[in-house]
């Protein structure tokens, strides 16, 4: 995994747990409108850089599958659990 | 329904193996306050939950109990890799080996294997709650006794990550729990069950 690639995961990890700990807020204050404001702010930005890692290094969820590309990258991508033996 | 996402929830990246460790680990990903038991006993108790925000906690704390599940297995994954044959031997990983290889297998630091007897699903809100809001700190005291016999920081920086949302899916409970008790009769909470008997909200 590049440099880059670890950076942007980092990043993608970081939106995703804000976005977590917002939904569980949520989830017993569904009515702070604070909360609803920054939900939609970090689960836009979460999305677009997801976006953005799916077209530069493959997809991390089947709906940014993409079939035409030499061969399948949702399969050939490395799993999570591949960490740590660079 | 549910999508997966390619990656952990929190980075693991163990670069030295440690047999004995795994063991101690393991009982996060099977045992009796393990990560499998928070998500099953979370996802099978929202159905009788008839407040939505309970319901709501339930499922996406599930969720997330499930990527904790996998980011386990990737610990102990990554602690047995390319294990002599020896170290398995002088680690006390014999048994787990015969039985397993270095499969990923649900069960208690002790051997004991992964059993839905560990959790309840009573179909009574406070009831469940107050099981949700004790499973949470049994995982937190869990992932303290783990931190006491880690020295490598690769392996601690994940246990840390997951013992600190013990302590935020703690909270969130309780306020479940307070959500639920704000429409009950305060000198008698338990004079209905809001999910069984028909006179709720």
């Amino acid at each position: 995994m590049t440099c880059e690639q670890k950076k942007l995961l980092h990043e993608i990890s970081i939106l995703s747990f804000t976005v977590i700990e917002l939904t569980l807020f949520l989830d017993s204050h569904p009515c702070n409108q604070e909360a609803m404001r920054h939900f939609d702010y970090y689960n836009r930005i979460k999305k677009e850089k997801c976006e953005e890692y799916a077209n530069m290094f493959g997809p991390l969820t089947l709906n940014q599958a993409k079939g035409r590309s030499q061969e399948f990258l949702w399969t050939m991508q490395p799993w999570p659990w591949e960490g740590g033996c660079e | 329904m549910w999508d997966y996402e390619k990656r952990l929830q929190y980075p693991v990246n163990i670069k030295t193996p440690n047999a004995k460790l795994a063991q101690y680990i393991i009982s996060q990903y099977g045992g009796p306050d393990g990560e499998i038991g928070a998500s099953m006993r979370y996802l099978s108790q929202r159905y009788a939950s008839p407040y939505r925000e309970v319901s709501a906690l339930l499922t996406d704390i599930g969720t997330e109990e499930l990527g904790h599940f996998e980011m386990v297995a990737t610990i102990v994954h990554q602690l047995t890799r390319n294990l002599s044959m020896e170290e398995i031997e002088k680690s006390g990983l014999g048994p787990y080996y015969i039985d397993h290889t270095l499969g990923i297998w649900p069960q208690a630091a002790g051997g004991i294997p992964f059993n839905a007897c560990e959790f309840q699903s009573k179909g009574d809100v406070i009831t469940d709650l107050v099981e949700d809001l004790a499973a949470e700190q049994k995982a937190r005291t869990t992932y303290d006794n783990i931190l006491r016999v880690i020295d490598d920081p690769d392996v601690a920086d994940p246990i840390r990550f997951l013992r600190q949302r013990e302590i935020v899916h703690f909270q969130r409970f309780g306020e479940g729990l307070r959500r639920v008790q704000e429409d009950l009769d305060p000198k008698n909470f338990y004079q209905f069950n809001p999910g069984f008997d028909r006179c709720m909200k």
